[in-house]
């Protein structure tokens, strides 16, 4: 068996009295599609942010390719850039174009030549179909180019981990499916990727695993095509069932 | 009768009196704006005990009059701590710690309307802090800033006039000691005037010219802050 790429050791994590994290577990083997779902408020955004370390967690450890993240000083802005995130709301930069929201990070962290950033940028600009919008201001993006765009800036780090948070949300349905459709492609060419969502059916058809989060923990995990069936899946068909009738 | 000749013997003099108000106004202003930007930074994303003093400063310095402040600083605190000082010196040097007071309101506002999820999508590729604030954040916040700025110019050039309280030989200082030389306080009050007036009116196209070269589509007033 190969080494696991991200391990997630009893992550806890307390806001004054509500425990958002209640110590959560998991292996991340290279090529793996995540997908964590659940009510809203049980702690799938907050995982996320604290195995990147956005959010400091209380306990727990996350180690990224046998190396401890968590307890890593300033190593940390190392790991990140191999975590590539991609948010709800997008964060891009709103004072600079698609481009250069894409090659900023290359020039400032990864000190890349400015010809070489700009050659990469429009590279990964490219991998998800934005090319032509590279001289637009996010302003003057829609919501589901905008949100490609912020993929394309994870990606040009290089990352071998991506941590997608809710990145269809914010998107009406025609907006999503460009997104879905570049995050397929994604992991079809072997990208390692974790997934919080409230979609459904693009959870069953993407995920090579579903986790179930509720109160802060996983409840119950599996392969997609085991839940319709499996007894020990009751609560997820129930919670999907709740979300497909809506 | 006006006696123009007033005005035409004393031009020169005069005209370095507009150049004294304009070093003072620019001094002040830079002083204010480098202090303010570090004010404000301090404010927004240092430690509780300097967002204090930062909020001490600001009340210190917007809650006295200009005249206090300048009477306070050349008569009192300066000569008290042994320093004897320039009148012009002590000038730009309170002007611009009050600009810097209003100036770091002016920043702050701004930096609290850039989206926060920035900051953590800079941070997520790697960026230090440091270089997130320099590469993301104070970039639109000078944008951001620039109508609310647009109006520190005209306020610190009219509160310059101020400084002849401590005898800066600027312009008002100077239209005075005509006036008592040759008795034509309407011809000299009024070109004195219309100095400011210039002064001002160039100062704001100056400024006007800057919103328009650096704007971006969807950041600023016009395009809304997304």
């Amino acid at each position: 068996m190969t080494e696991p790429i991200l391990r997630v050791e009893n992550l806890t994590k307390t806001y004054g009295d509500l425990e958002v994290l209640k110590g959560v577990s998991f292996d991340v083997y290279p090529g793996e599609k995540k997908v964590f779902i659940g009510p809203s408020g049980t702690g799938k955004s907050t995982l996320l942010r604290c195995i990147n370390l956005l959010t400091e967690p209380d306990g727990g450890s996350v180690y990224l390719n046998g190396e401890e993240v968590t307890n890593s000083g300033r190593k940390i802005n190392d790991y990140r850039q191999k975590m590539g995130m991609v948010f709800q709301n997008f964060n891009l930069f709103d004072h600079l174009t698609a481009v250069r929201n894409v090659e900023l990070a290359l020039l400032k962290v990864k000190k890349m030549g400015k010809k070489e950033a700009r050659e990469k940028a429009l590279f990964e600009l490219e991998r998800v179909g934005m090319l032509d919008w590279a001289d637009h201001y996010p302003a003057q993006l829609s919501g589901g180019q905008a949100q490609r765009v912020s993929i394309a800036r994870a990606l040009a780090m290089d990352p071998e981990v991506m941590l997608f948070d809710e990145p269809t949300s914010a998107l009406d349905p025609e907006l999503k499916r460009e997104v879905m459709e570049v995050m397929r492609k994604l992991a079809a060419q072997g990208m390692t990727c974790l997934v919080v969502t409230h979609e459904m059916k693009f959870a069953t058809s993407f995920a090579s695993e579903i986790l179930l989060m509720e109160k802060g923990e996983i409840i119950e995990r599996g392969k997609p095509e085991d839940i319709p069936t499996s007894p020990s899946f009751e609560r997820m068909r129930a919670f999907m069932g709740a979300y497909t009738e809506e | 009768m006006v006696d123009i000749s007033a005005l035409t013997n004393s031009a020169g003099y005069l005209l370095e009196g507009v150049l004294v108000t304009l070093l003072l106004v620019a001094l002040s202003l830079f002083i204010g704006f480098v202090c303010g930007i570090v004010l404000t930074l301090g404010q927004v994303y240092g430690p509780k005990v300097i967002k204090k003093l930062v909020g001490i400063y600001v009340w210190f310095f917007r809650g006295l009059p200009n005249i206090v402040l300048l009477f306070l600083f050349y008569f009192a605190l300066f000569p008290f701590m042994g320093l004897d000082l320039p009148a012009f010196f002590v000038a730009v040097t309170v002007l611009g710690m009050r600009s810097a007071a209003y100036q770091s309101q002016i920043f702050r506002g701004a930096i609290e309307s850039i989206a926060s999820g920035q900051m953590l999508a800079a941070r997520s590729l790697g960026m230090t802090k440091w270089q997130a604030i320099r590469s993301i954040i104070l970039p639109q916040t000078l944008r951001l800033s620039l109508p609310g700025w647009s109006n520190e110019y005209p306020v610190l050039l009219t509160d310059s006039s101020v400084a002849y309280v401590i005898g800066v030989a600027e312009l008002l200082t100077r239209t005075a000691q005509v006036i008592s030389r040759t008795g034509e306080p309407m011809l000299l009050y009024l070109s004195c005037a219309l100095m400011f007036i210039l002064l001002n009116y160039g100062g704001m196209m100056l400024i006007q010219l800057i919103e328009k070269k650096t704007h971006i589509p969807g950041l600023g007033p016009e395009g809304g802050e997304a």
